[in-house]
């Protein structure tokens, strides 16, 4: 359940419009079910109070299409961001991907998103879900209703929220949170804890599953590229086929490596992969090891922040250092 | 027709492998997959495989030719492609329709050799649903989910399989199975098929028409306005094509190892910005005409060319699997006008 | 790769112009060993070694890929290498948590007057390289003999 109502968002949003501070609104559109939520553009109250939806589901990250929406045209455009969100925002802000004047940034609160394959898993076919007593209630079709937990059904980047408080807004509706204490990097020192061997067997079974869809990079809102290395038909690298093991390491390490120091850690890799490679396992522990490498550092907690990739001391560790002291980093 | 009991199912695994490759579906943490059958999976009741079963028959890449250049002459050494017979268990009738979509593009004049190969060593083994789920819409394309096509139809009830041979080569498989089938009469087939014909009828997506869209209506979808809003949620990657039982666009590629030059073919995806690259530069540049390509190929294109059989079967993956929720569904209802 | 049954690997030495691989040289000028399996493929500058170099030079047959640059502070552009240690402690210590020997990457200073250091580093960094064995974690399988 989320705090701020459906109702109050398209209340926002259509004043915004009316008032002519904007002429669109980015924001989630209903689907065919309720867990199938589309971002789309809204440019009037409308098609808001038709098709707007603001529910459980509402995870996307609207950064790809905040910079197209930026670029169009001369007017403002408002974007409704989660406290996750902000993060990316402001990092997109970093790297002057778009301009500040031609948007309008709504903060909403969150309560964290639920995964819609965890509730698949858990039901068949699903006619339904909404919130009941703070649980997941699910309509089936062979089952009739099921409760689920709503802790147990949260995406993983909801569980590990490393954030309540939005960075970056014009305007919040609510309250604002606070930077939480989150959990987020102990999956990585479990790995770490691994022997060399377990570890490259437990990542050979999560790679081996990559398809080459590239939805991790298309989504990702790091990835600002206008042409990426693996797009580049010269390179020699592959960018859509399963060619070797060696290949899929190469994408992941390089898609990881490109985003270091600009990864803002908001999930939306793993959410997308359809074949459910943790791929942030492989960014947190970038982040990881800045943090105890170089002291640390969120991206996009503060616009215009330097990033330790391109910064330096001069006594910064070596690098056979930092991989004996790999895992010790806790 | 012939059953076995539930329980001796793992026996009758075992004595297709002896002679086959047998693949059947197996639940995995990132959901159902075919994996080749050794004695110790039991079969998985998911209802999609999360990849297609086209990769039996058109795998994401395959070789084609090597090049080795020694000075000045140049080796080509075509590969040596041992196809074994194999047995594909518990294809779902929406992924055994995608295997006709896909012999009108490889069989079709100049046949495709290697898909040939492959289509010719397999036997397909499909499996009735019984519970679909609220994703799937094989329905709007004609086929019967109740009662698969495929050389040898399965039907499983609560404590046996009921097998019916097809075509001929089914039916040499199920005779040579006899010694743990029994004949039986279709009673219980038949009143499972009426049962699952029900739910069919329920479903949400169930009134879903697509008689809108066909042969020959290029010109009436090709620049309607409305390909620029449904557009704009794409982001581009490739997971609906690929996950896409029937997609089966591919590019050929060389891969230079240091030693000689492979020459291989990987599976392509419309959404992608080298698609239909050429040396001219790519003649779909935006987003919003890659969008337009996939979904007419499926519903306008495709009919077109092949007496008006759709290119989607209905099976749901891309609705389940698209990283924004956009898909074919969604297309449908906006162009198509139904609601 | 295999020669008379033996194990030989193959080392990609990535060196900069402006210290190691004038070091290199001045091994080279002093009659200093170090073993012929050490391909040098000389760089600007450390700085410029992009981490898919290092993964390229594995996917074409290194079992050893070493990195060499002027002392920090002693860069000819100023501070390139400080910028290549940072990159290569993430990039070394993502391929230790994805289960590669950690021995079979490494960055090494060595000046322009350092010819017996770089002599010695490569003698040890092969050795090592040798007693680890065949790359196989790091391995495109097109790309074999």
């Amino acid at each position: 359940m989320q705090e701020i109502k459906r109702e109050d968002l398209i209340a926002k949003a259509a004043q915004l419009l009316a008032d002519g501070t904007v002429d669109r609104v980015i924001g989630w559109k209903k689907g065919e079910f309720d867990y199938d939520v589309t971002p789309a553009v809204f440019t009037s109250k409308e098609e808001l109070e038709n098709e707007f939806v603001w529910n459980d589901f509402c995870g996307a990250n609207f950064s790809k299409y905040l910079r197209k929406e930026a670029e169009k045209t001369e007017s403002k455009a408002a974007v409704f961001l989660k406290p996750c969100d902000t993060y990316s925002f402001n990092q997109l802000l970093t790297e002057h991907k778009f301009d500040r004047e031609k948007v309008y940034a709504v903060g909403v609160p969150c309560n964290g998103m639920l995964d819609d394959s965890k509730i698949k898993a858990a039901a068949n076919g699903i006619s339904s879900v909404s919130e009941e007593n703070g649980k997941v209630a699910v309509e089936t079709l062979y089952d009739g209703k099921i409760t689920l937990e709503r802790n147990e059904m949260l995406a993983e980047r909801c569980v590990n929220c490393k954030s309540k408080k939005h960075v970056a807004y014009d305007e919040l509706l609510g309250e604002d949170g606070e930077v939480l204490d989150s959990a987020r990097f102990d999956e990585v020192a479990k790995i770490e804890a691994m022997s060399a061997d377990e570890r490259f067997a437990f990542w050979q079974n999560e790679l081996s599953r990559c398809i080459r869809c590239n939805a991790c990079r298309n989504i990702c809102p790091a990835c600002t590229c206008e042409k990426c290395v693996f797009d580049n038909p010269d390179s020699g690298v592959e960018n859509k086929a399963i060619a070797d093991s060696f290949e899929e390491k190469m994408f992941h390490i390089i898609r990881a490596f490109h985003v270091v120091g600009r990864c803002t850690d908001c999930g939306e890799c793993s959410r997308v992969c359809p074949q459910n490679i943790p791929l942030h396992l492989l960014n947190r522990k970038f982040i990881k090891d800045i943090n105890g490498f170089y002291g640390d550092y969120q991206a996009g907690a503060e616009a215009g922040s330097r990033a330790p990739i391109v910064d330096f001391t001069k006594e910064d560790l070596e690098p056979g250092e930092a991989v004996e002291r790999g895992g010790e980093n806790a | 027709m012939r059953k076995i009991s539930l329980d001796k199912l793992n026996q009758l695994f075992a004595e297709i492998a002896s002679k086959n490759s047998l693949y059947i579906p197996v639940d995995t943490a990132a959901g159902a997959k075919y994996e080749k059958y050794d004695g110790t999976q039991t079969m998985s009741d998911a209802l999609n495989t999360t990849r297609s079963a086209k990769d039996f028959f058109f795998p994401q890449t395959e070789n084609l030719v090597d090049f080795k250049v020694e000075g000045k002459n140049i080796e080509i050494k075509e590969p040596v492609n041992e196809y074994e017979d194999f047995v594909i268990f518990g294809a779902r009738a929406c992924d055994v329709k995608s295997f006709e979509i896909l012999d009108r593009v490889f069989l079709a004049d100049p046949v495709d050799n290697f898909y040939k190969n492959r289509r010719e060593h397999g036997v397909v083994v499909s499996m009735a649903c019984t519970k679909p789920a609220e994703t799937c819409f094989c329905g709007t394309f004609g086929i019967d989910a109740a009662a698969p096509a495929g050389d040898i139809v399965c039907h499983k009830t609560a404590d046996a399989v009921y097998f019916d041979a097809k075509t001929d080569k089914g039916a040499k498989l199920l005779e040579s199975l006899n010694a743990l089938t029994e004949d039986t009469d279709s009673a219980a087939v038949d009143a499972q098929t009426a049962q699952t014909r029900e739910v069919l009828k329920k479903l949400p997506l169930a009134g879903l028409d697509a008689s809108a869209f066909g042969a020959d209506k290029t010109m009436e979808f090709f620049n309607r306005p409305e390909w620029q809003t449904i557009s704009e949620s794409c982001l581009g990657c490739g997971t609906c094509t690929f996950v896409c039982p029937t997609c089966q666009c591919y590019d050929i590629k060389d891969f230079n190892t240091g030693n000689e030059v492979k020459r291989y073919r990987c599976w392509d995806s419309c959404m992608y910005s080298d698609f239909t690259k050429m040396a001219h530069g790519n003649i779909r540049n935006s987003q919003v005409e890659r969008f337009r390509q996939r979904f007419m190929h499926k519903l306008v294109y495709y009919p077109t060319n092949n007496e008006g059989i759709f290119g989607c079967v209905g099976c749901g993956r891309c609705m389940a699997k698209c990283p924004v929720n956009m898909n074919i569904v969604k297309v449908m209802r906006k162009l198509g006008g139904n609601k | 790769m295999q020669v008379n049954g033996e194990f030989k690997p193959l080392i990609v030495a990535f060196c900069c112009n402006w210290c190691s691989y004038a070091g290199a040289d001045l091994a080279g000028n002093n009659r200093l060993n170090y073993p012929a399996e050490v391909k040098i493929i000389r760089v600007p500058c450390s700085c410029r070694v992009n981490p898919m170099f290092i993964l390229r030079a594995f996917q074409r047959g290194a079992d050893g890929v070493i990195l060499c640059g002027c002392h920090p502070g002693d860069c000819h552009y100023t501070s390139g290498n400080y910028y290549t240690r940072r990159r290569m402690a993430l990039l070394f210590s993502m391929l230790d948590y994805l289960g590669i020997e950690k021995e079979r990457t490494r960055v090494e200073w060595v000046s322009a007057a350092e010819g017996a250091k770089f002599a010695a580093t490569m003698n040890d960094f092969v050795e090592k390289v040798t007693a680890l064995g065949e790359n196989k974690r790091l391995e495109d399988l097109r790309c074999k003999k």
